[in-house]
């Protein structure tokens, strides 16, 4: 059993104005989040994506369809027993949402107090977690005194602060420079890594899900259109959003302007294969066009690697008779992805 | 001179008068206005309790009642004042009437700044397990505490201002007393001596506001 099972939710929002129309936020959603996992949810903006992890802490009803988090259905428990599901999944935010009234230190143990732990506990908690996150020296500082790398390492250690086994993470490095993204993401990573909680990261950024996750989905207008292992996704995206998220981080691929280019110098066909461990190697591919006497030339190609395997896309100018070139794509459609490009 | 050596006691009296009208009503009326602006705060669409309705009704009597002129609703209400408090005149009925009117004021001002606070924080509270009450105590006022202290300063100064026609129905006062002993007897030097007094009461309960405000806004 997956530690958050999502089967065919919707989330439906009243209509903003009188005559307007009600807004399918989450439209049939299903999804399986194993224990362990680092889930990265990618979509433009207005996907769906903020609505979806907040149906899984229950800070927002789901209107129809069932949410089961650790062997319990959520969506039919009282208020009290949504608080004690919320002390056991920790949530971070893009804008940090730091109580700008208490100190550092009484952010972080602000869950603890709510989960009636004594001052006792709560004071050794806090200052456990502030070490975990560099800011012990910060214990009495108030958040406005903080840089933002900072802000997001204190609700890091909020978030943390009952030990949750689930992490919400929604757009937790968007509002940050790319040096402290990698800051605050390599501490996510050694949450997950060291802590075994399980994440659920929300982004717009690809190189995010890249860097981060074990598993994607892809969302778009309220609905997961692609999920699964990061590699698989990033190495064969088989939607067109997945596709548009993918080549904006991997390599190898050329966009149309570049594809443009590539026609005026080339006249034969143009082919995108992608090779991944496993399956056929180059030098399979090359030597059976070879043997065909069908030419090829390589004339845009990268090597991507996602979490330690490698893929490559290597995009080829065939040349030959038309029906060999067929007949050759075809038996190695059965080892390799090969594109025609058009 | 010899004038305020006579009127001393008299003069300490309506002094003593006046502080007890607006600390009185300062504390009926702020913690109304606390309630009420809580209520319309809280039952706005969107927020922890939105409750159309509820909100729609708080939110027409308040613009109703929030405009009247003071002196004008000092007579209005006498009725109520001698229902609740036994008699329609003297320092006690004004107290009442003060505090219901200050009651209004306050609770805009409340409603106001409460309306300030990130609705990201507050998820972030809930999302960390805090239950509605406990999120609007421990986080939610905390939060807007700052601009609430400047509120109620603000709301000080125009309760003493309030005040001094509580006169009208014999309330007593700094007010009352210039006018009877000042104005109507042609002594300027005791008209001008209430005034210094008034000075003195509203920029020490500034700089007090000020200064606390200041002290949780860390500014
Ligand atoms: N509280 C709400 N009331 C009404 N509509 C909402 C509310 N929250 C989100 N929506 C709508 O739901 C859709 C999905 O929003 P959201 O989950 O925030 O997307 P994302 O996080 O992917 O940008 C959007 O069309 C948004 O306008
Ligand atoms: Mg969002």
């Amino acid at each position: 059993m997956p530690l958050v099972q999502i089967r065919d939710v919707t989330k439906v929002y009243p209509p903003s104005t009188r005559s307007g129309d009600p807004v399918r936020a989450i439209d049939g959603v299903d999804l399986d989040i194993e224990e362990g996992d680092v889930y990265g949810i990618i979509g433009y903006s207005g996907a769906g994506k903020s609505t979806l992890v907040r149906l899984v802490n229950a800070l927002e009803p789901a209107t129809s369809g069932s949410i089961v988090v650790d062997g319990t259905d959520i969506t039919t428990l009282p208020e009290r027993e949504l608080r004690k599901l919320r002390l056991g999944i920790g949530m971070i935010f893009q804008q940090f949402n730091l109580f700008s009234s208490r100190t550092v230190r009484g952010n972080v143990a602000y869950p603890l107090q709510v989960a009636g732990r004594s001052r006792a506990e709560t004071r050794k908690r806090v200052d456990e977690l502030l070490d975990f996150v560099g800011l012990a020296d910060k214990a009495s500082n108030h958040p406005d005194e903080l840089s933002g790398g900072q802000k997001q390492r204190v609700g890091i250690a909020r978030a943390l602060a009952t030990s949750p086994r689930i992490l919400l993470a929604d757009e937790a490095t968007s509002a940050l420079d790319p040096e402290t993204t990698q800051e605050v993401l390599g501490l996510l990573r050694t949450v997950n890594r060291d802590f075994g909680v399980t994440i659920i990261a929300i982004t717009h950024e690809m190189d995010v899900v890249q860097s981060l996750a074990t598993k994607v989905a892809v969302m778009e207008s309220g609905r997961v259109v692609e999920s699964g292992e990061v590699f698989e996704v990033f190495s064969r995206p088989r939607s067109p959003a997945g596709q548009r998220f993918v080549s904006t981080v991997v390599k190898g691929v050329p966009s149309d302007s570049e594809l443009a280019a590539l026609r005026e110098r080339h006249a034969g066909r143009f082919v995108t294969v992608t090779f991944r461990d496993g399956g056929a190697s180059q030098s399979e591919v090359f030597l059976e066009f070879g043997r065909e006497g069908i030419g090829f030339e390589l004339v845009y190609g990268g090597v991507n690697e996602i979490q330690g395997r490698a893929f490559g896309n290597l995009t080829l100018e065939l040349t030959g008779a038309g029906d060999r070139v067929d007949a050759v794509i075809e038996r190695l459609r059965r080892r390799v992805e090969i594109v025609e490009v058009v | 001179m010899d004038v305020l050596v006579d009127l001393a006691p008299l003069f300490a009296e309506a002094t003593f008068e006046t502080l007890w009208l607006v600390f009185a009503s300062l504390l009926f009326g702020g913690l109304g206005g606390l309630v009420v602006g809580l209520a319309l705060y809280l039952t706005r669409a969107g927020n922890l309790f939105a409750n159309r309705a509820v909100f729609g009704v708080l939110n027409v009597v308040v613009n109703i009642f929030r405009p009247i002129p003071f002196i004008i609703f000092l007579t209005a209400f006498q009725p109520l004042a001698r229902l609740v408090v036994g008699t329609g005149i003297g320092t006690e009925a004004a107290i009442f009437t003060l505090s219901l009117a200050s009651t209004f004021g306050i609770s805009r001002i409340v409603e106001q700044n409460l309306l300030t606070v990130s609705p990201g924080v507050i998820e972030a509270a809930r999302a960390a397990g805090a239950g509605p009450v406990r999120t609007i105590v421990t986080i939610v006022i905390p939060e807007a505490l700052g601009p609430l202290i400047l509120g109620y300063t603000f709301v000080f100064v125009a309760i003493v201002d309030m005040s001094a026609v509580a006169g009208v129905i014999n309330g007593g006062g700094l007010g009352a007393f210039a006018i009877q002993y000042g104005f109507r007897q042609f002594e300027p030097v005791v008209t001008w001596t209430a005034l210094a007094i008034v000075i003195v009461l509203v920029q020490f309960v500034q700089f007090l506001g000020n200064g606390l405000a200041r002290k949780v806004l860390r500014r």
